[in-house]
This record gives C-alpha cells, sequence and structure tokens, in this order.
C-alpha cells in the first residue's frame, strides 16, 4: 500500500497517530487518507477541487467534498480535526495567509508541505538562466503555472514567526524525497519541506 | 387511464397521521420494483421521483409508452445497476399514477377525494414509503437516491429513519423550498385554480377537464429547470414555420412551440388536483425549521451522504447544497459532494451528464466495498 504513496506522504503518515481525526485539504486522489483510514484507522476527511479526484476518492469509499481550500474552510468549526493536512499546494493558494490560519484553526496541527523555492538547483537556474525555474514539482511554465505563492524554507519560517504560529517540528526532504538529518545550509540543500504548526 | 388499476400496489391496511393532523383511513402505495432483492437483503436501492415523475424510472412506461425517466441511469448494467441492486421506485402520496392521492375514491364518500383530500408533505409521503420498504421485509437499504424532489425525500428519510439506510443521494435539491421557488409554484396553482374547468376540484366526473391551466402551470415550471444560455443555444430566436413573423399571437418561435408542446403532452399524464397537493408539500418542506435545525436534523453519525450539484441550476442552485455541507461539516458527518459543470440547468439531473454518471458510479463502487456487498 505504501507502495504507491509519495515518498513525501509517507513521512507524513508517519506523523499521524492511530485513530487520528485527519482533514487532508486538497487530497487528490486520495491515497493519503485512504492509506491512513485502512492502516491507522483515523477518521478521514477530504477536500478536493478536481472532480476526478473527489471521483477516485468517492471510489475508494471515502468522504471526500468538491471545494476550494481559499473559500471552502470557513465552514469547519474550530479543533474539529486533530490534524489537517495540506500537502503541495499552498503555492497554489490565493489567499495562502488565511488559508493556514484557517488549518491551525481547524485543526489541533497543521502538517504543511510545499516546495522550497530556496533550494540551490532553483536559484541557479535562475541565475545562470535568467529564466522562472522549472523542476519536479515544479513543471510549469510562468504563464499557465498554479503556483502563484511560491516561498521558500526561510520564508515560511519568517511567516510564522510573524503571525506567531508555533513550528511544532519540520523535515527537510531531498530530490529523492528522504529526509535530511544535516541542518547546515538547510535552506540551499532542501528541495521539499514539510511543516507542523499549531496556534500558540 | 384504465391500465392504473393493473399497477403494482400495496395496502397500507392502517390510519396514517399526517402533518396536517388529519388521517388516512388506508393508503394504497403503487410502486414498481426492477432487480431482485438478494438473501441478506442488503441490496435495495429506494429512488425518489420528482414533481411530476412517477414509479416508471425505467423500462417502458405504460402510460406515456415512453421510456422511464431515469431510464438513462437506471437499469441492468447501467450506473444504478438492476443487475446487482434491487430497486424500488413508488408513486408518491398524492400522486397520480396508482398511489392515493386526490383523484382516488374518497372511502367515506365513495367519489373521488378532489379538495378533501387531506394537505400532505414531503414526510407524510416518505412515511407511506416506509411502510411499503417494511412490507417488502427490507430492514436497511443501501441507499435513497433522489433529484429535485426526490432528493427533498431522500433528506427526509436521512433526518427520519437513518437508522435505516446506508447512504442517501440528494441530487440537484435543498433542505427547503426557497421564495423563489414558492412564487413559480404560486403561479402555476394560480393558473390551474383560474382555469374554468377547475371547478374547487370537482371536475373528475366532468367532461372538460382543466387541461388549460394545468398546461400553463407546466409551461412556466419548464422554464424554471432550464437555464438562460440552454434556453438561447436550443431555440435562440428561430422561428418555428416561416421566415417571416405572423404579426398575430399565433406560434411565431420555437420557443413558443416547444413550451405549448411541453403543456399539452404533460396534461394527458398528469392529474390538476395531484399537481397542487404535491407542489404545496414541496413549499412547505423546510428541514431547517425543526429543533435543533440542520445540525440535529442530520446527526446520525454512520450514515453516508452524497451531493450532487449542478452549476447552471438557478432552481436549486450549488449554495443550498452548500448549506447543507455547512450543517454536515459542523457534526463531523461522513458527506460527499460534487458540483457538475453544465449549462442544462436543473434538467441537468435527468439528462445525459457524463461526469454526474460517472461521480455516481464511483460513489456507489466505493460503498459496495465499504459494506462487502
Amino acid at each position: 500500500m505504501t507502495k504507491i504513496l509519495r515518498k513525501d506522504l509517507i513521512k507524513i503518515s508517519n506523523l499521524i497517530k492511530e485513530d487520528e481525526k485527519v482533514l487532508d485539504v486538497g487530497c487528490g486522489d486520495g491515497n493519503l487518507i485512504s492509506y491512513l483510514s485502512k492502516n491507522k484507522n483515523v477518521d478521514c476527511r477530504g477536500i478536493e477541487i478536481t472532480l476526478s479526484g473527489v471521483g477516485s476518492c468517492l471510489e475508494k469509499g471515502l468522504n471526500v467534498i468538491q471545494g476550494d481550500a481559499n473559500f471552502d474552510l470557513e465552514d469547519y468549526p474550530d479543533n474539529s480535526f486533530s490534524t489537517v493536512i495540506l500537502s503541495q499546494t499552498i503555492q497554489a493558494m490565493i489567499y495562502p495567509e488565511r488559508v493556514i490560519e484557517n488549518l491551525i484553526r481547524i485543526g489541533n496541527r497543521a502538517i504543511i508541505s510545499f516546495p522550497n523555492f530556496g533550494y540551490w538547483k532553483v536559484r541557479g537556474e535562475f541565475l545562470f538562466s535568467g529564466r522562472m525555474p522549472k523542476n519536479k514539482i515544479l513543471p510549469y511554465e510562468w504563464f499557465n503555472t498554479p503556483n502563484i505563492h511560491l516561498c521558500s524554507y526561510k520564508d515560511f519560517y519568517d511567516f510564522c514567526n510573524l503571525k506567531k504560529i508555533k513550528i511544532e517540528n519540520f523535515f527537510s526532504l531531498n530530490e529523492e524525497g528522504d529526509v535530511i538529518n544535516n541542518y547546515f545550509l538547510i535552506n540551499l540543500f532542501t528541495y521539499q519541506v514539510i511543516f507542523c504548526v499549531s496556534k500558540q | 387511464m384504465k391500465e392504473k388499476n393493473s399497477f403494482e400496489k400495496a395496502l397500507i391496511k392502517e390510519h396514517i397521521k399526517l402533518d396536517c393532523g388529519e388521517y388516512l383511513q388506508e393508503c394504497q402505495i403503487a410502486f414498481k420494483t426492477f432487480g431482485k432483492l438478494n438473501k441478506k437483503k442488503n441490496n435495495a436501492i429506494l429512488i425518489c421521483h420528482a414533481l411530476t415523475g412517477d414509479q416508471f424510472c425505467t423500462g417502458k412506461n405504460p402510460v406515456t409508452k415512453k421510456n422511464g425517466w431515469w431510464n438513462i441511469l437506471v437499469g441492468p448494467g447501467k450506473v444504478i445497476d438492476t443487475n446487482i441492486f434491487f430497486v424500488v421506485c413508488t408513486n408518491v402520496l398524492g400522486g397520480c399514477m396508482g398511489t392515493t392521492g386526490p383523484s382516488s375514491i374518497n372511502p367515506k364518500t365513495k367519489k373521488p377525494y378532489g379538495l378533501e383530500f387531506p394537505v400532505i408533505t414531503i414526510g407524510d409521503m416518505v412515511n407511506v414509503q416506509n411502510k411499503l420498504i417494511e412490507k417488502l421485509g427490507i430492514d436497511k437499504l443501501f441507499a435513497v437516491v433522489g433529484g429535485s424532489m426526490g432528493g427533498m425525500q431522500a433528506l427526509e428519510w436521512a433526518s427520519k429513519y437513518s437508522k435505516r439506510i446506508n447512504s442517501v443521494i440528494p441530487i440537484a435539491t435543498s433542505y427547503r423550498h426557497s421564495a423563489q421557488n414558492i412564487a413559480f409554484h404560486e403561479i402555476g396553482r394560480q393558473a390551474i385554480m383560474a382555469d374554468p374547468n377547475w371547478k374547487k376540484g370537482n371536475y373528475y366526473s366532468k367532461k372538460n377537464l382543466p387541461k388549460r391551466g394545468l398546461a400553463v402551470a407546466r409551461m412556466i415550471a419548464h422554464i424554471t429547470y432550464l437555464s438562460e444560455f440552454a434556453l438561447q443555444r436550443k431555440f435562440g430566436r428561430n422561428l418555428q414555420n416561416s421566415k417571416f413573423f405572423s404579426f398575430g399571437f399565433d406560434t411565431d418561435f420555437q420557443i413558443e412551440s416547444y413550451l405549448k408542446h411541453q403543456g399539452i403532452s404533460f396534461v394527458e399524464r398528469f392529474d390538476a388536483n395531484s399537481y397542487l397537493y404535491i407542489t404545496k408539500a414541496m413549499d412547505y418542506f423546510d428541514l431547517s425549521i425543526k429543533k435543533g435545525g440542520l445540525k440535529k436534523v442530520f446527526s446520525e453519525k454512520q450514515l453516508k451522504y452524497c451531493f450532487f450539484s449542478f452549476s447552471s441550476d438557478w432552481l436549486f442552485p450549488t449554495s443550498e447544497t452548500k448549506t447543507i455541507l455547512k450543517a454536515l461539516k459542523s457534526i463531523n458527518a461522513k458527506s460527499s459532494f460534487m458540483e457538475i459543470n453544465t449549462d442544462k440547468g436543473h434538467d441537468a439531473f435527468l439528462l445525459d451528464e457524463p461526469e454526474f454518471h460517472l461521480g455516481l458510479k464511483k460513489f456507489i463502487t466505493g460503498q459496495i466495498k465499504e459494506i462487502k456487498l
């Protein structure tokens, strides 16, 4: 089962304990929450913007609402989930600030993962080619990219301090999706990052 | 209309208390089943019809000689697969296709009820359906499915008999009828009552029926089932028979001809009094005024909800479904939802909408696995 999960999702799934209540915002075709509900008895809900994603979730027996995280998180009451997950989606949000505030309001904690725009190859590509960087998780052209709010590890860190959001822990992943345990020049060597945050 | 006597029916021989406070001494419920009930009796799906629908959701309708109203979705190998499921479809209380309604004989007077028929609600319709499901020996339905007024019944099932259903699939519907919807219904009713042949509902023995009024009611309602865009796309300003205006009041435009056809074909199969009673039942529907509001109404935790709405539906717009979803989110109910992009308006739930059909199929597939059918 874990075979079909992306490596960053495996890492996220390891952060979820048995019997938790989880909301996956932008759950795609539901692989993560399907895994969590089957293997960890997690009570899962999902929001997904694409019809095809919602359809795949329904086929897995999951409870998923078609919706837009920019607008549809307001309806959830405070602390209604133990964990709210937003994986690889924050950079595509119109209102990332509002979305993150909602995530930590709805969940006791939020797990947020995103591609690090401070990664050395991204910087290098921009520096040497002078054009908007592209890679595996940022494959789009500047004119058709859904990723309108890219940020780096440091940007997110600063944002949490500014907003008085508590960073419980974070994981830095390399291009292969493995966790890097060396924090030396972390913003430069991190390809993707997973933050666990909560209200202070 | 003699064939109605031969429709499959169940007689409920008990006093049925109605929401208006009155009783029905007994009640006939006309229904149609498709497929076979399995040994575990866990493969039954109840399909609820809309305002002018009937129990013939698939196969040939013996009155109109046309395919059933949900033939596209229900049948062997289709989305609601009658090779797998035992499908039950009833004619609603107050209807005119064999279930007790204003055109039925009042046991007290031995004459058709007419306006002596008590006013009914969506809740009353569902109570009677529930009695039929009990009679058929089904403890728990796999699903209750319905669009429009059928969706109202599905939601009523979820609120009243939630322990008796595994999942509920409300389509293009709402928890209440809006002011605009009530307004359109009232115009329809006024059109019927203004027809001199209506005679305060006592027209059953007369030669002339209130067909004009009923046809106008249908024409008005039909506009609300479509969308401005779809009307423009289908008809535009196209003329019916000639290249020139008639400069009179005959049918010039194709849209006029279309609506007239809708009206005329409708009166052949529907009873004017039934139209009054059923539209009123829809107007009275509002689950949010029940004690505790929607959160309390849908408090059953095990029940699965799967909602569908259509982007161009202005009769039951997506915002109505979202209001229900908001209540369901707040109680952490097991709800799913899809909004289908279409220009076909409210009627989309009856039409060939591949994304809707695929979504519904996937939900059903997921639930078959869940309950290990």
